[in-house]
C-alpha cells in the first residue's frame, strides 16, 4: 500500500472484494468484503455454518471463490492451490489437525520443505531449527518425539510452530484454542503479540468471546454467509457483537406448539467418561428428558456434549453412571442393547459415522432396524419397501430412486435419511448430535419441524447444538456445558442469550481456577 | 440449443449404453473366453469336458464365495487354500487309520459323520481367524496368514508329510462310498456341482435377503456407522470367516474324495485363485460392494481360461502370464466403470437441479 497508515489504523495488505463462494446447492460466502491488516490481529466471529471457514480457506487456497476478487498488497491475485497460496506468504493453522502422527515433530515442520545436504534430509538440521522454534514457543516439545505420542494440546502447538516455522506474513489461526489448557492458551497468546510486533497479519477465529476481546484488535462478523458488522475492536462490546452475530430478526425456525410432556423419558444420572489425558470429558453430568419434551445441549466446541450423548448411547466402555429409560435401569452395555431398548443417536459426523455411503438409500434406512423388520430371517422385499416409502414420505427425502446410493444426496437429504433410520428403530428417546451441522436453510427448517413433530408425538428428543438461535428457538428446556461439566439448566421462558453465553465460558476465562467455576 | 439439447441426450445414451457393457463385463468376457476356446480348442465344447472343467471350477467357486463374503466386510483370508488341505488329510487319517483310543481299541466313523466332522473343523478354524481379528485386533491379512501356516503345518504332520493313498474305506467299519461325494453324479451332474448350486443359492440368498447379509455389507461399506446402528461388528465377522472356513472344508472333502487319496499339498495357493475370482466378479477390496453371482462367473472364468489353454497347449508360464493380465484388465474396468458411474449420477442430479 503506498499510503502510509498516518493515524494508528494499520496497513491493510489483504482485501477480499465482493467475494462469494458456492458449492454444489448451497452458497457459503455471499459478497464478502474483508480487509485483513498487518501488525494486527484479525478476528473473524459467527456461528456454526455462517462461513468463516469458508472464507478463509479462501485465503488461504484450500478453495477458490466463485466471484470477486483477492487483492494482495494492492495487487489482485488468484491462488491456485494452498501451495500457491503459502508461496505468497499466507500460512494456516486449520482447525482439524493436519499432522502425521508417524512422524517426529521436526519431520512434520519441515514436512515437503526439508532441509536438503548433499542429497540427503539434514536431520540435525531441522531438529536445531525445531528446537529453537520450540522454545520461542514455550513449550518443553522434543523436536524427536512422535506426534502420535503427544498430547492433544501439544499437538496444536506443534501445527502453530509449523506454521509459523514458515514465516508467513499473514497468519490464519481457525480455532487455535479449542483443544488448548489456559497456560498453553497463555503461551500462544503471547507468541500472537510476539507475531504481531513483527509485522504479522494475524486472521484468528473463535467462538470464546472473551478470548477475542482479549486479544483482538479489529473484528468482523460473519452471519449465514454474509458480514454483519466490521470494526476495531476498542469499539464494540460483547452486545454489539452477539447482536450482528444473531441478528434482530430471529429465524423463525418453526412455531412452537403447546403440547403437554409425558412422564420422564430418559434419565441419566452422574455420567462420567475419564480422558486419556487426564481428567473427565464428561464430568459427573446428570440429565433427564420428558417423554416430547426437547432438551437443547449448548456449549463449545470441546465441552463434552457429543460425548455425554456417545456415553448415554454406549459407545464409550470405560464410561460409568447410571441410565433409566422410562424409570427402569438400562443394562444392556452395548449400542445395539440400547437401541432395543428406545434409544437412538443421529452422530455428529454422518458421513464418518451414520451413512454407509456406497449402500443404496433404502439399505442406509433399514440398516438399524433389519432385525425387527424381518421374518426370523427373511427381510420381506414387499414391507421393506413400504417402510422406506413410508419413511421417505414422512421426512420428505428428495429422492428419485430409494435404490441410488445414499451418497448421491444433498446434505440435506443425507441427513433426514440418517434421522429416517433412526426412527425406523421406533425410539423413545433420540439423541441428535448438531442435527443442522451442514445442511442449508431449507433442510434446516425441515429438520427442525421433524423434531417439533417428534416431539408431539411423544418422543423425547436431547439435542446439540452451537447455535444459540438455535437452541433458543428449538428447546423447551437449555442444558448448557462447559469443561465437562454441567453449568446450567434454564428453562425457555428464563433463558437469554446472556445467560447461555456466559454458562458456556465458565472455566474458559483468564485465571479463572475449575473450582471456582464449579461453586 | 435444440441441436445441444440432441447431442447431450446422444452422449448421454452412449454413456448409459457404456456403462451398461461395463456392468455386464464379467459376463462378456465369460462369454468371450468361451467362443474362442470352442474354435481355438478341439473337444472343448463336448459334454464330457463342459463336466471335467465344471468341476474344477467348483472348487475354485466353492472358496471364491466364502471369499467375497470377508472381502465384503473388508477383510481378507489368505488360510483358505490351507484348510482344505488340513481338511483333506484329517478326512483321509479318519478312514484309513481311525482315531486311536489308546486302550486297544481305534474308533472309526462313518462316511457321513466324517464328512460333519471335516466341516466343523474347517469352521473351527475360521473361528480361530475370526476370533484373531476381533478379540485380539490382529489385522485379516496377518491374522490369516498365520493361520495359513499352521494349518498347513498341521496337515503335515497328521501324516508326517505322506499322502494317504486308497481312501476306498473298509466295509467291516463301514468307511466305504467315500468316492460319493467327488465321483458321483445325480441326473448325470456330478454331485460336487448340486452342493455348488445349493451353497451359491444358499449364500446369495444370505446377502440378499437376511440382516445378516447386510450387515455384512454394512460393516465393510462403514464399520463406524454399522456399529453406531447397533450391529454387532465382531459377530458378523466371525461369521464370514467361520464360512469361509466351511466352504474351504467342502473343497477339502471334495479333491480329496476325487483322488481317494489326500495330500499335504492339497490345495496350496487355491486361495489366491478364490481372491481373483471374486475381484473378477466385481467385489470391491475396499469392502462394501461384491456380489455372489459376480463371484461365481469370475470363477467360471479363471478355471475356463485356465482349462482351455491347457487344452491348446498353451505353456504353464504363459498361462500364469495371462491370468495375471485378466485380473489386472479386471480392476482396471472395474475402476473405469465406477469413474463413470459417478460422472453419470452427477450429471442426473445437475439435471434435476
Amino acid at each position: 500500500m503506498s499510503e502510509a497508515p498516518v493515524s494508528t489504523e494499520q496497513a491493510v495488505i489483504l482485501r477480499l472484494e465482493s467475494v462469494s463462494k458456492v458449492y454444489s446447492g448451497t452458497v457459503a460466502v455471499k459478497h464478502a468484503d474483508f480487509e485483513v491488516r498487518s501488525s494486527a490481529v484479525n478476528v473473524l466471529v459467527g456461528e456454526n455454518g455462517a462461513g468463516k471457514s469458508t472464507l478463509v480457506k479462501i485465503i488461504a487456497g484450500v478453495e477458490q471463490p466463485t466471484a470477486g476478487r483477492i487483492l494482495l498488497d494492492g495487487a489482485p491475485v488468484a491462488f491456485a492451490g494452498a501451495r500457491d497460496a503459502m508461496a505468497h506468504g499466507i500460512g494456516m493453522v486449520f482447525q482439524e489437525l493436519n499432522l502425521f502422527g508417524n512422524l517426529t515433530v521436526a519431520e512434520n515442520i519441515f514436512v515437503n520443505r526439508e532441509i536438503m545436504r548433499r542429497g540427503r534430509i539434514d536431520h540435525a538440521e531441522q531438529e536445531r531449527q525445531t528446537q529453537a522454534l520450540m522454545e520461542r514457543l514455550q513449550t518443553g516439545v522434543d523436536p524427536r518425539a512422535m506426534v502420535d505420542d503427544l498430547m492433544i494440546g501439544q499437538q496444536q502447538l506443534v501445527e502453530i510452530a509449523k506454521a509459523v516455522a514458515r514465516n508467513a506474513r499473514i497468519l490464519i489461526m481457525d480455532e487455535p484454542t479449542s483443544a488448548l489448557s489456559a497456560p498453553e492458551v497463555d503461551i500462544l497468546f503471547r507468541v500472537i503479540a510476539d507475531l504481531k510486533a513483527k509485522g504479522v497479519a494475524i486472521v484468528y477465529i473463535s467462538h470464546r468471546l472473551e478470548e477475542m476481546m482479549r486479544i483482538g484488535d479489529y473484528i468482523t462478523v460473519l452471519r449465514d454467509g454474509r458480514i454483519t458488522g466490521a470494526r476495531r475492536m476498542a469499539e464494540v462490546d460483547l452486545h454489539w457483537i452477539v447482536r450482528q452475530m444473531i441478528g434482530s430478526d430471529a429465524k423463525d425456525y418453526s412455531s412452537q406448539s403447546d403440547h403437554g410432556f409425558g412422564q420422564e423419558a430418559l434419565r441419566a444420572e452422574d455420567i462420567c467418561l475419564p480422558q486419556i489425558t487426564g481428567g473427565y470429558a464428561v464430568d459427573h453430568v446428570s440429565l433427564s428428558v420428558r417423554a416430547g419434551e426437547i432438551v437443547g445441549l449448548y456449549g463449545l466446541m470441546g465441552a463434552g456434549r457429543s460425548e455425554f450423548l456417545e456415553c448415554v448411547m454406549g459407545r464409550h466402555p470405560l464410561a460409568s453412571g447410571r441410565i433409566f429409560i422410562e424409570g427402569r435401569p438400562v443394562r444392556e452395555k452395548d449400542v445395539g442393547g440400547r437401541i432395543a431398548r428406545g434409544l437412538a443417536l443421529i452422530p455428529e459426523d454422518r458421513q464418518r459415522d451414520g451413512l454407509v455411503p456406497i449402500l443404496s438409500v433404502a439399505e442406509n434406512l433399514t440398516m438399524a432396524s433389519l432385525n425387527k423388520l424381518a421374518k426370523v430371517f427373511h427381510i420381506p422385499a414387499r414391507r421393506e419397501a413400504e417402510e422406506v416409502q413410508r419413511e421417505v414420505r414422512d421426512l420428505s427425502i428428495k429422492v428419485a430412486d430409494t435404490a441410488l446410493p445414499v451418497s448421491s444426496l444433498s446434505g440435506g437429504n443425507q441427513q433426514k435419511v440418517v434421522i429416517g433410520k433412526a426412527l425406523m428403530t421406533a425410539p423413545k428417546v433420540l439423541l441428535m448430535d448438531e442435527p443442522s451441522r451442514g445442511i442449508d436453510i431449507g433442510a434446516k427448517g425441515d429438520v427442525f419441524r421433524i423434531m417439533r413433530n417428534l416431539a408431539a408425538q411423544g418422543i423425547g428428543i436431547l439435542f446439540v447444538t452451537s447455535d444459540l438461535d438455535e437452541v433458543l428457538a428449538l428447546s423447551d428446556r437449555i442444558a448448557v456445558m462447559s469443561h465437562g461439566r454441567l453449568t446450567a439448566l434454564i428453562d425457555r421462558a428464563e433463558a437469554n442469550e446472556a445467560k447461555i453465553v456466559a454458562a458456556s465460558s465458565i472455566g474458559h476465562g483468564p485465571g479463572v481456577q475449575r473450582n471456582e467455576a464449579s461453586a | 440449443m435444440s441441436v445441444c439439447v440432441e447431442t447431450r441426450a446422444a452422449s448421454s445414451v452412449r454413456t448409459s449404453l457404456t456403462l451398461n457393457l461395463l456392468r455386464l463385463r464379467t459376463f462378456i468376457a465369460l462369454f468371450a473366453v468361451v467362443i474362442y476356446f470352442s474354435f481355438a480348442a478341439p473337444n472343448f465344447l463336448t459334454a464330457a469336458n463342459i463336466v471335467l472343467m465344471s468341476k474344477h471350477v467348483a472348487q475354485n467357486a466353492f472358496l471364491a464365495i466364502g471369499m467375497t463374503f470377508v472381502i465384503i466386510t473388508g477383510g481378507i483370508d489368505l488360510s483358505v487354500g490351507s484348510i482344505v488341505g488340513l481338511c483333506a488329510m484329517v478326512a483321509g487319517g479318519l478312514i484309513l487309520h481311525g482315531v486311536d483310543l489308546h486302550n486297544g481299541y481305534t474308533l472309526f466313523f462313518s462316511i457321513p459323520e466324517i464328512v460333519v466332522i471335516i466341516l466343523v473343523l474347517g469352521v473351527l478354524v475360521g473361528l480361530i481367524n475370526g476370533l484373531l481379528i476381533t478379540r485380539l485386533n490382529v489385522a485379516p491379512f496377518i491374522a490369516t496368514l498365520g493361520s495359513l501356516y499352521i494349518a498347513r503345518g498341521a496337515a503335515l504332520l497328521v501324516s508326517d508329510g505322506a499322502t494317504f493313498p486308497n481312501l476306498e474305506g473298509n466295509p467291516a467299519f463301514g468307511t466305504t462310498g467315500y468316492a460319493f461325494l467327488g465321483a458321483g453324479a445325480i441326473f448325470y451332474l456330478p454331485v460336487s456341482i448340486w452342493l455348488l448350486i445349493i451353497v451359491a443359492l444358499a449364500a446369495n440368498y444370505l446377502a440378499r435377503w437376511t440382516p445378516l447379509g447386510r450387515h455384512i455389507f454394512a460393516v465393510g461399506g462403514n464399520e463406524r456407522a454399522a456399529a453406531l446402528s447397533g450391529i454387532r461388528v465382531n459377530r458378523v465377522k466371525l461369521f464370514v470367516y467361520m464360512f469361509s472356513g466351511f466352504c474351504a472344508a467342502i473343497v477339502g472333502l471334495i479333491i480329496s474324495s476325487e483322488l481317494l487319496a489326500a495330500h499335504p499339498a492339497t490345495g496350496a495357493t487355491f486361495e489366491l485363485n478364490a481372491i481373483a475370482a471374486a475381484v473378477l466378479g466385481g467385489t470391491s477390496m475396499s469392502g462394501g460392494r461384491g456380489t455372489i453371482g459376480g463371484t461365481i462367473i469370475g470363477a467360471f472364468v479363471i478355471g475356463i481360461l485356465s482349462d482351455g489353454l491347457v487344452m491348446m497347449g498353451v505353456s504353464s508360464f504363459w498361462q500364469m502370464v495371462i491370468k495375471g493380465v485378466v485380473i489386472i484388465a479386471a480392476v482396471v474396468v472395474d475402476q473405469a466403470q465406477r469413474r463413470l458411474q459417478q460422472r453419470v449420477a452427477l450429471q442426473q442430479m445437475a439435471q434435476l437441479a
